[in-house]
């Protein structure tokens, strides 16, 4: 209910659901990379017992009452599809890396089956595991961990070196992966002689150069400074799109987690206590914990334009002439009017005074007269966060456009400072409303008036030409912010 | 009251240890005979070949090859450094003598890094054998440098070949330790990077591992030759000739001047040699990339 914020987030989830797998057409049965089953790692004595008793459900310390030693993962079941990011998520000693370690054996697992390809590596020979990781599963580290002696060609290629590939083939490939990355012209340079976002890009390059499906990745970018971060984090969703990789990826960072991830693991204390998208998660926590972990996540960032956005309410086909722009205008009581051609595709902007001129000329059509550069354009994902300074700089609303061009929503300011207000203090707590409209919910501010009613304020700034109140699917929404504030 | 005469001293009994240890030898000496002949013929043969080709030519040229060496490795300036401090030594009366000295820490040298690097791997590797290894090792380094000497004698006679391996035993120490330590801190998560992308443990071992710990190995190598430096003038007293003998019969006879001669030779030779392996320590790609990420 109080979610309404977040109702943004199935567009973007459905638009990674239609892109996520591009190798696989439309319709194709996914079948899973990795399936992990009741995973456990338990270090110290007692392993045995340790996880008999974990596995009847006794919680962790109880468990291990007794016994020297410690659980690091409880329990793990879950699936990773082809060309998913699949994001664990939990606070240091929550168990990710044990868990992400175990993905390619690297730690050995107490009890439990990963399945990689369909075959079970807990049950290889050292010999068939190397093997198995040379061919399947590269990994990138949080401390970049490449071999300082090596130039950074030399460490994209590592994992063909090892491989024993020809020296000429395994440079080829380097310089390829490289260049993916973007560090063409680097070959040559010792890592030391880089930032830390590039060798993490090399740390990438390294593993995309091992043409594995799968990538794990151990908090990669939790090293770097923030800006350094998004720009990985960028990359690593463009090649992803591009190589249809399936990737584990590991974090402390909610944000991280929402940002990049198409499924989300939320990890504590070795177990896994949620698995879903992060809007799912979101909106509806398993349990107090996860609810406290999201709570303080930057929802500005999850969010989208299209979560916020509002109907235009001024649009005119670029048929029509300047009389019925100016019509449109005075009923809608706003400044610019909105054009778009065949196929709803949005073309530009008219405003007020260009418009009187029109038809004080006695113009027959608009040719000539929309301006596609007077509003700002944004796209539907873009993220709340991104929005502030395009409504900032256009005078008219912000215009959103889909993926197809068309228009489909305007925001005007006051409807994203709106929405910002309540992003602070929305906080969802468990019942979920399915909202039809959820834009029109948007741009709801909760106002607590004297009286103690809560009433809707609307967006209605004098400048803005589409005035909230004119949205009709509002007086349900109302009734539910006042269910929430009661 | 001496502690001697405290009625409590009757307590502890007086332990046999140094009459198990006679038994040990005497046990080794006589069944083990050609083991010793095998391993004296071996040392003979590397130290007495090195000491001639290293006597061979005249001092000067010596000297100018040793200084060729430094500027090579090292610089001119060090170069010229060498020459005049081997120029020193070549001005004394016992150049020979430095050779001799210079063959036998290069053997003695060569033959305890033989050991103490593939063991210092060994137990970098292996937890267990560190356990057993750390004791072992403090004991070998702390026993007063003379006591290797005794049973050597009594093994190998008097000569060379004793001098020599009691120095291997002497020296071995700080090149174990200092393998053990520059394996285990190579960084884990690069291990673990050749570990993830399906390298074997002796791909890790050769191509991460030791050429990232060469730095620290090879100051291990240096301290292995200063110490078998050290030792090999103790040998001296054994016969094993050289600059021990020189500055052991300088203490016999009371001669200041020319124990004072034969100390500033060896100093001589122990800078040259620190200062030279040194070098080629920092030369390895390892320390490169050391620096390199210093100076970022």
């Amino acid at each position: 209910m109080a979610s309404a914020l977040l109702i943004g987030i199935p567009e973007r989830v459905r638009k990674i659901g239609r892109n996520a797998w591009p190798g696989y057409p439309l319709g194709t049965e996914i079948v899973s990379a990795l399936i992990v089953k009741s995973l456990y790692k338990v270090f110290g004595n007692g392993v045995e017992t340790a996880v008999q008793r974990l596995s009847k459900g006794v919680a962790r310390d109880e468990a291990l009452k007794g016994l020297r030693a410690t659980a690091a993962v409880i329990d793990a079941n879950f699936e990773v599809k082809r060309g998913e990011i699949f994001v664990v998520m939990g606070l240091s000693g929550s168990g990710k890396s044990t868990l992400l370690r175990m993905l390619n054996g690297l730690v050995t697992p107490s009890h439990g089956t990963v399945e990689v390809d369909g075959t079970d590596l807990t049950k290889l020979r050292p010999a068939a595991l190397r093997k198995l990781r040379r061919e399947k599963i590269s990994m990138v580290f949080q401390h970049f961990a490449l071999l300082p002696h090596r130039s950074v060609l030399e460490n994209a290629g590592y994992a063909l070196e090892v491989a024993g590939r020809p020296r000429e083939e395994r440079h080829e490939q380097a310089r390829n992966a490289l260049r993916m990355v973007g560090l063409e012209g680097w070959e040559q340079k010792l890592p030391q002689e880089l930032s830390g976002g590039m060798r993490q890009r090399v740390g990438l390059a390294r593993a995309l150069a091992a043409e594995t499906d799968i990538l794990l990745m151990d908090e990669a970018f939790s090293a770097l400074d923030p800006l350094i971060r998004r720009e990985l984090q960028d990359q690593l969703m463009d090649l992803q799109a591009e190589l249809g990789k399936t990737i584990v990826f590991i974090t402390h960072d909610l944000n991280e987690a929402m940002r990049l991830g198409h499924r989300i693991a939320v990890m504590r204390d070795g177990r896994i206590v949620q698995i879903g998208t992060a809007e799912e998660i979101l909106t509806d926590p398993s349990n107090d914990y996860v609810a406290q972990f999201v709570a303080d996540v930057d929802r500005t960032r999850i969010l989208t334009a299209s979560s916020v956005m509002e109907r235009p309410l001024s649009v005119i086909d670029v048929g029509s002439g300047p009389r019925v722009a100016a019509r449109t205008l005075r009923e809608t009581q706003t400044s610019a009017v909105y054009v778009t051609g065949r196929n709803k595709r949005f073309l530009g902007t008219i405003t007020d005074d260009v418009i009187t001129r029109a038809v004080r000329e006695g113009r027959q059509n608009l040719d000539g007269i929309v301006s596609a550069e007077d509003a700002q354009t944004v796209s539907a994902d873009t993220p709340v966060a991104e929005l502030f300074s395009p409504c900032a700089e256009s005078p008219h609303p912000v215009a959103v456009v889909d993926a197809a061009g068309r228009l489909a929503g305007v925001i005007p300011r006051i409807t994203l400072l709106s929405a910002l207000g309540s992003i602070g203090t929305d906080i969802p707590n468990g019942t979920t409303k399915p909202t039809d409209e959820p834009a029109d919910e948007a741009l709801l501010v909760p106002v607590t008036t004297a009286n103690g009613e809560v009433t809707a304020a609307e967006g209605d700034s004098g400048t803005g030409p589409d005035v909230a109140g004119k949205v009709p699917a509002q007086a349900g929404d109302t009734r539910i912010r006042e269910g929430e504030q009661a | 009251m001496s502690a001697a005469d405290t009625p409590l001293n009757d307590l502890l009994p007086r332990l046999e240890i140094g009459h198990g240890f006679e038994i040990a030898v005497d046990w080794a000496r006589a069944n083990l005979r050609p083991v010793f002949r095998g391993i004296a013929n071996l040392v003979e043969s590397l130290v007495e070949p090195l000491a001639d080709l290293l006597t061979a030519p005249p001092a000067i040229v010596m000297v100018l090859i040793f200084a060729g060496l430094g500027w090579w490795l090292r610089s001119w300036k060090f170069g010229l450094g060498t020459a005049i401090g081997l120029g020193v030594v070549a001005g004394m009366p016992f150049w020979d003598e430095t050779m001799n000295t210079l063959a036998a820490v290069l053997v003695a040298s060569a033959l305890a890094l033989l050991f103490a690097v593939p063991l210092g791997i060994f137990i970098a590797e292996n937890r267990r054998a560190s356990a057993v290894a750390r004791p072992m090792l403090d004991m070998m380094q702390t026993m007063p440098a003379f006591v290797y000497l005794i049973p050597a004698i009594s093994f190998f006679g008097i000569g060379v070949v004793p001098g020599v391996l009691a120095t291997v035993v002497f020296s071995m120490p700080p090149g174990v330790r200092l393998t053990e330590l520059g394996l285990r801190q190579v960084d884990r998560e690069v291990v673990e990077a050749g570990e993830a992308f399906g390298a074997s443990p002796r791909m890790i071992l050769l191509r991460t591992k030791l050429p990232l710990a060469l730095p620290t190995i090879m100051s291990g190598v240096n301290q292995v030759i200063m110490l078998a430096l050290s030792m090999v003038v103790i040998a001296g007293m054994v016969g094993a000739g050289g600059l021990g003998e020189v500055i052991m019969t300088a203490l016999d006879r009371i001669q200041v001047g020319t124990g004072f001669e034969g100390g500033i030779a060896v100093v001589m030779l122990a800078v040259v040699l620190d200062r030279l392996t040194d070098s080629i320590g920092a030369r390895s790609a390892a320390a490169k990339a050391q620096r390199a990420m210093q100076e970022a």
